[in-house]
């Protein structure tokens, strides 16, 4: 009994109840594509992550105050409020000189309410220092960004993300104008260029101050919320970090690894346990969609009992002309996988249009969204197709072998 | 001798009842000769067929098949036997509506190791020798009761197996079709092929050159046939 007669009954079985077969490829078709587009799209998701994180730079490091424990992130990112962290510690690392490091920028954050025309808005304004173009890369389109004069100066002035100077200025020219953030006046000096959404953080929105007026003026505070270095190469990131951590323990008085008061995390850090997260909810929604796959796989061996039951009579006739019982199961077995192999394909096809769609819808409403129809999700829809014809098929299978031929001749 | 039947017994258990369908048989037939089982319904005579064809296995008793005693063979072993040395040919056909009249043909020979371009060759062969070559690519559905044992018998010959066994042949069909067929299974017994021949009709039985007749398990009576029904004398009349 060859392979191909076999794939040929299964044909003539998919075209002669045409209805019913197409009802039962319809679970494994739907099974498949929805598995596919649930891999595509979690990963083309995972890639738009990650192509955030990787756009703030992967030769960043940040530090934190606080400790972190076992590893994981430290107290001050889930909103408590640490001081341990000062204007000077900054100062000390520029002023150390170290070869691995570019820059460095510092931040205070804080939060207040603006009106523009009667309407209430939100705003987040960063005290930062002069060098923070340099180390975020961003570029000034009007103005200029303050000076260190000024950063260390208590001085009023303000540079303004893009999209905040055009709904608070129109068409006017901001520069020279005031904004008041807490009742304090400021000096517009520059308008920073627009840089464009981005999930993580978006500057556009936002104000930029000195970073000593935001401490003594507005906020009055002697610590700063977080700093950013950029190392001068991706490849010295660890030496740059173990130069940072010297300093700073050294400052802090540490002498013990686990008293640390601070946590310093790399690009390369946000990018593992972003990618951990990502992962995990993909395969967790793949084993959903995978569900009903199994489901499919059930509906297939619905109609190959049915299909047995029907064809009785041949199965006796295979077995007097001189089938082995294993003939008889490889034919119900091949039967069955062609059809979930069939079902497989039109599934990956269905799964690979609906994924142009997706990318269409979201490429159109502006997101930078790549299409991902990866060869592995290909190939696993294939095996997975094959796999559930021989999971499901070979129950029906080995009752067709198991009949009784003499009985089965009999059968009408 | 080809077969050699030693008080063959077959019992078959439903529950706690024990049926005896065949209560010691004992015969032989040589390679070459044309025999009738016959025996009302019920007689144990499909029973025997089916032990003699390697479908069924004896409850007691000894089969020898060429010298060889099937009590010991296996499933697959049987299944052998079955694909290299008989024949069948069904009251009912037996056809695949699925397949064509040449695809019918082909299948016993699918579970062999001949090439495809043989299987084909021979199955057309003997098609034409059973006047359907012109028949070939049709849906056995399409063709008349007549047509249809004549591919049946195509089918059990492409094997070349040792011995043809007809189960009440005739049963499905007019008296002409059932005269040509028998007409064919005794050119083919002329040419030195073994058959044995089912049935519960005593005309038909009387094609044989030896009847078996067989009543409730046992053989009553096992003649030579000296009035031998010749087919192509009832096509001419």
């Amino acid at each position: 009994m060859d392979i191909f007669e076999s794939i040929k009954n299964a044909r003539q079985m998919i075209t002669r109840t045409k209805m019913r077969s197409f009802l039962t490829m319809l679970g494994i078709i739907i099974g498949i594509s929805s598995v596919m587009i649930v891999l595509s799209v979690g990963e083309s998701v995972q890639e738009l992550i990650l192509d955030e994180i990787r756009s703030v730079g992967p030769d960043l490091v940040a530090v934190l105050p606080g400790a972190s424990d076992e590893g994981g992130r430290p107290s001050s990112t889930f909103g408590i409020v640490n001081t341990s962290l000062k204007y000077e510690d900054g100062e000390a690392i520029i002023r150390s000189d170290s070869p691995y490091i570019d820059s460095l920028v510092m931040y205070l954050t804080g939060n207040d309410i603006i009106s523009i025309d009667g309407n209430v808005k939100g705003i987040t304004f960063y005290g930062t220092t002069a060098t923070y173009t340099a180390v975020q890369g961003a570029r000034v389109e009007k103005g200029r960004f303050f000076t260190k004069e000024e950063e260390v100066s208590n001085a009023r002035v303000v540079v303004l993300g893009s999209k905040i100077a055009s709904e608070i200025f129109r068409d006017d020219n901001p520069i020279g104008k005031k904004v008041t953030i807490k009742k304090v006046n400021f000096n517009v000096v520059g308008v920073l260029e627009e840089k464009g959404s981005s999930l993580i953080q978006s500057q556009d929105e936002d104000l930029f101050i000195p970073i000593s007026t935001a401490q003594n003026i507005i906020l009055g505070v002697n610590h700063i919320n977080f700093m950013r270095i950029k190392v001068n190469n991706v490849n010295n990131i660890n030496l740059a970090i173990e130069h940072i951590e010297d300093i700073l323990r050294n400052r802090h008085n540490i002498d013990k690894l686990d008293q640390d008061d601070f946590t310093i995390t790399s690009t390369a850090d946000a990018l593992e346990t972003i990618s951990l997260i990502t992962d995990a909810l993909k395969f967790f929604l793949t084993a959903v969609a995978a569900i009903s796959l199994i489901v499919g796989g059930f509906g297939i061996m619905n109609i190959m009992l049915a299909t047995v039951q029907e064809r009785t009579k041949e199965i006796g006739l295979r077995r007097a002309v001189g089938a082995q019982k294993k003939e008889i199961i490889n034919q119900f077995l091949v039967e069955a996988i062609t059809i979930t192999f069939i079902s497989g394909i039109i599934g990956i096809i269905f799964g690979s249009l609906i994924l142009v769609l997706i990318s269409l819808v979201i490429n159109y409403l502006d997101y930078n969204w790549t299409l991902i129809i990866s060869p592995i999700s290909v190939l696993l829809g294939v095996i997975v197709s094959i796999g559930i014809g021989l999971v499901f098929g070979i129950t029906p299978a080995k009752k067709a072998a198991e009949l009784d031929p003499i009985e089965a001749l009999r059968y009408e | 001798m080809l077969i050699n039947v030693k008080n063959l017994k077959k019992d078959f258990i439903n529950g706690e009842v024990v049926t005896s369908v065949l209560r010691g048989v004992s015969f032989d037939v040589e390679r070459g000769t044309f025999v009738s089982i016959m025996g009302p319904s019920g007689s144990g005579k499909s029973t025997l067929m089916h032990i003699l064809s390697f479908l069924d296995k004896p409850t007691s008793g000894d089969y020898l098949f060429d010298d060889r005693n099937i009590k010991s063979l296996s499933d697959d072993e049987l299944a052998e036997m079955r694909s290299k040395k008989v024949g069948f040919i069904f009251q009912s056909f037996n056809l695949l509506p699925t397949l064509s009249v040449l695809e019918n043909v082909v299948l016993p020979l699918t579970y062999t190791n001949i090439s495809s371009e043989e299987r084909n060759q021979k199955s057309k062969d003997l098609l034409e020798q059973v006047g359907l070559s012109h028949r070939l690519d049709y849906s056995p559905t399409k063709l008349s009761g007549g047509e249809k044992q004549r591919v049946a018998i195509a089918r059990a010959l492409v094997n070349n197996p040792e011995v043809i066994f007809a189960d009440e042949p005739t049963g499905n069909l007019d008296s002409k079709s059932g005269a040509q067929v028998m007409k064919i299974l005794q050119e083919l017994n002329k040419k030195g092929n073994t058959i044995i021949l089912v049935t519960h009709e005593k005309s038909t039985a009387e094609h044989a050159e030896r009847i078996i007749k067989i009543k409730d398990g046992n053989i009553i009576e096992d003649t030579k046939n000296f009035c031998r029904q010749e087919a192509q004398e009832d096509l001419n009349k």
